[in-house]
């Protein structure tokens, strides 16, 4: 697997920049306006999966590497127990139940 | 241009899609067995779907020189109820001889549960004994982790050759691991729940071009059944050569599938 210091992608710096630039600062106003709509919003700010959007924000600016696998993961269930059935869990959420309880990511 | 776009589920898409893939260079598609968006109430209702993938699909994609193999098992939504599932599954052999049959999928987990991982060992089960290569789907969002790991470990369990196996749905979290233990890795270009083009080619990128293909699972869903020539033109975007591009959408499908001596397409 490639680390950030290698140069897998053939473009330059800023070749990434004229080419990606405007479409992720449009995402990053989404993201702005999501959290400002949140703010305006009535309810609680308990349910899993603001908290783990929250958690996941931070991981983009922790000058780390691997930020994609790195929310995957914190996004994923870590637990190891099976449920007998599916009964009435067909979809999935987003994010695991077990970040409620402290997160295991 | 030519391109392979080794899963979607063309019974869900319009002879529309059909033209506009021929037209973007597609000249071969492999159709997995899948959920159609509400539980079939019947194994009879599957015995048509089979019927559907071996005879009718095939003659359709043909009119536009699109090239059709099928995958067939009950897929892991609808099977949690192990006593139905063994039923659906019964019928499967009847059908395995048919000439656009590549092998057992997708199968895999969806919800992580017991009942699901037993049909997905006995449909393991099935394709060792018919020796029959195996298409597998991992599970959604927070679930494929954990998922993906259970099948990988049912998956090493068998004496089924990984390099036979194709798993698919594969994210930044889960490719490592997939192409670690010598199964092949399937990316899908689908909106919000998988990755896009760009993620995809980030992918190839970091994690290279070996054992890993790109497809659309264009379905009923909001999903794009061009969404593999995207990702072609996303590669040359920045730079990739023809040869990685072809690589990644045309040859290593075309190497892989060619493991079953019924996929005899022309890269």
């Amino acid at each position: 697997m490639a680390t950030n210091s290698e140069s897998t992608c053939p473009m330059t710096r800023t070749g990434v920049i004229d080419t990606y630039f405007m479409e992720h600062r449009a995402r990053l106003i989404d993201i702005a306006a999501f959290l400002d709509r949140l703010d305006r919003s009535a309810g609680d700010a308990d349910d899993i999966r603001e908290s783990s959007f929250r958690q996941a924000i931070q991981i983009l600016s922790d000058g780390e590497s691997q930020r994609a696998a790195r929310i995957l993961s914190l996004l994923s269930d870590h637990t190891t127990e099976m449920p007998q059935s599916a009964e009435g869990m067909k979809g999935a959420s987003g994010a695991p139940v077990s970040l409620v309880d402290g997160g295991h990511a | 241009m030519r391109y392979i776009d080794p899963h979607i589920h063309m019974v869900s898409r319009t002879t529309d899609d059909y033209q506009r893939m021929a037209q973007a260079g597609c000249i071969a598609v492999t159709e997995p067995a899948f959920w159609a968006g509400f539980d079939r109430s019947s194994a009879q209702g599957f015995y048509d779907y089979f019927r559907q993938l071996t005879d009718y699909e095939p003659r359709r994609a043909a009119q536009f020189g699109i090239e059709h193999f099928t995958w067939l098992c009950i897929n892991p939504k609808e099977a949690d109820d192990p006593g139905f599932a063994r039923e659906v599954v019964s019928l499967i052999p009847e059908f395995l001889d048919n000439h656009n049959v590549l092998g057992i999928g997708e199968i895999g987990l969806n919800k992580n549960t017991r009942n699901e991982l037993i049909i997905l060992e006995e449909q393991i089960a099935l394709a060792e004994k018919h020796n029959q290569m195996v298409l597998v789907h991992t599970p959604h969002l927070e679930d494929k982790l954990k998922g993906t790991r259970i099948i990988m470990d049912a998956l090493a369990a068998s004496k089924i050759d990984p390099g036979r196996i194709l798993v698919d749905h594969v994210e930044e979290h889960t490719v490592a691991e997939v192409l670690d233990r010598g199964f092949w890795a399937g990316m899908t270009l689908y909106p919000d729940t998988k990755v896009t083009p760009q993620r995809a080619v980030d992918i190839v990128e970091m994690y290279g071009s070996e054992r890993i293909w790109m497809n659309s699972a264009g379905d009923w869903g909001c999903s794009d059944p061009l969404a593999v020539p995207k990702a072609r033109l996303e590669m040359k975007r920045r730079g990739h050569s023809d040869e990685l591009v072809d690589r990644v959408t045309l040859h290593n499908p075309q190497t892989f599938l060619s493991q079953s001596g019924r996929f005899q397409v022309e890269a």
